[in-house]
């Protein structure tokens, strides 16, 4: 008999990759599925069914904008009537008092809107949307009346890290459970537009000292989730918990995935949901099994104490940074690659190039 | 804090938080926003006693008198728990 591996705490399902905004470091891939192929109800539904029995315990429903999906209140309900934890990762800009009700009255257990800034004019560039700051305000106040537990997503750049302290004024203000402080993670959109988004060193410096010290003034009462970018980090993250031991991601055609950016990576023939089981492919699967635990580490992570802390960090960061999948994360500055890091984060000292707009179309002539 | 006003605290799961039994992996879970705790057995048995209502030390009672323990000791287990808990920002007390 085989081991199995360990059932997955999580699921995110990328309903859809439509979106009202266009962030210019989109966790998106850079090829946009289109609205035809997306998953059906019944499809998305059977999802959840074999979640469950799976031993999945969260569900994020995610996009894109989960809410430019007019199933998501039955989506939510039936995950709820499995006994799923529903969390909503929205930009909020279609959250009205009808649409939240009915996402409430649906059983829905957490709401995260993301904030692009803590400024209108800052914000509504970065998503080149007008007017949405003033509506994801709005949005978080009819959650926080609602009564469902909100959390504040941040993610910061060279344009934004600066105003972290506000940021973190914002989430007191609305009485949020949870923060998010989330430094750009270079992938796909964000790689592209990486010269327009990372910060120097000093500014990341000070973003971290402001976190840490609103962390200490506010324990207990609220919680900030921090996310450094790997290109200043001594030791890599442990990514997604490792490969395909924790977390299962569902594109909106319904490709399976050990992560968001693992469409980046070359060379895999990800499996659908529309031709084989989620347990078939959680437990049986030849991508999901190929960097899954240590069997596939080289040196230096091979002999290294924190191989089962770090798992080798993250395999798209190391793809799309030195061309192999296999190798050793650059972020850890014992692998062979890490010089990679401190000459891009020469390009934070640069005057930042114009966005790359995350929009269907958009990054065509740069990939040609 | 004085000892009689840390027995009269109150814990209480916060709002967007789940604390239930998971048929697959025959285990009790604790479920938030971006957290899944899997507690052990004790902080299993002191989190089937929180509801809102009971105090730190209705709730020390309870265990002392089901596990013949000595009260100061489970005071302290329990309280030390609970800050661990609301750290995470899974509980409030």
């Amino acid at each position: 008999m085989v081991n199995l591996p360990d059932p997955p705490m999580s699921l995110l399902l990328e309903l859809t990759h439509r979106c009202p905004l266009q962030c210019p470091y989109c966790s998106n891939p850079l090829k946009l599925e289109r609205a035809g192929a997306e998953l059906s109800t019944d499809e998305w539904v059977s999802v959840l069914d074999q979640a469950a029995a799976l031993g999945v315990l969260q569900v994020h429903f995610s996009g894109g904008e989960p809410m430019a999906r007019p199933d998501l209140p039955d989506l939510v309900r039936h995950a709820a009537s499995l006994g799923l934890y529903s969390n909503l990762i929205t930009s909020a800009v279609l959250l009205n008092p009808r649409t939240l009700a009915a996402l409430a009255d649906a059983g829905l257990d957490h709401v995260q809107i993301s904030f692009q800034d803590a400024d209108a004019e800052g914000a509504d560039r970065i998503g080149n949307y007008a007017g949405g700051h003033a509506k994801k305000l709005a949005a978080a106040e009819l959650v926080r009346d609602a009564g469902l537990a909100l959390t504040l997503n941040f993610v910061v750049h060279r344009h934004n890290i600066a105003r972290v302290p506000q940021m973190i004024a914002m989430g007191e203000a609305f009485g949020a459970g949870r923060i998010e402080i989330a430094n750009v993670q270079y992938y796909g959109w964000g790689l592209l537009n990486r010269a327009a988004l990372l910060p120097t060193r000093a500014e990341l410096d000070a973003c971290t000292a402001a976190v840490f010290a609103a962390r200490e003034r506010l324990r207990g009462t609220m919680v900030i989730d921090y996310v450094v970018p790997d290109y200043y980090a001594a030791e890599p993250k442990g990514c997604m918990g490792g490969w395909a031991r924790r977390f299962v991601n569902i594109s909106p055609a319904g490709r399976v995935l050990p992560c968001h950016a693992a469409e980046t990576l070359p060379a895999f023939a990800w499996p659908s949901i529309r031709e084989e089981t989620l347990a078939d492919i959680w437990n049986h699967s030849e991508p999901f099994a190929r960097y899954r635990g240590t069997h596939w580490m080289p040196e230096p992570c091979k002999s290294c104490d924190r191989r089962e802390i770090d798992w080798g960090g993250c395999r798209c960061q190391a793809f799309a940074l030195t061309g192999d999948a296999g190798r050793t994360d650059p972020a850890c500055e014992l692998a062979p690659d890490h010089a990679i890091m401190a000459e891009a984060a020469q390009e934070a000292e640069a005057p930042p190039p114009a966005f790359v707009y995350r929009r269907v179309g958009a990054n065509l002539g740069v990939m040609a | 804090m004085t000892e009689t006003a840390q027995a009269d605290r109150v814990p209480a799961f916060r709002r967007g938080t789940k604390f239930r039994f998971d048929t697959v992996r025959a285990a009790w879970v604790v479920l938030g926003p971006e957290r899944a705790f899997l507690p052990d057995e004790q902080a299993v048995e002191v989190l089937k006693l929180v509801d809102g209502a009971r105090s730190l030390g209705a709730i020390a009672e309870d265990l002392c008198a089901r596990f013949n323990a000595p009260t100061d000791l489970v005071m302290a287990d329990v309280a030390a728990l609970l800050q661990d808990l609301a750290d995470k920002g899974v509980m409030t007390w």
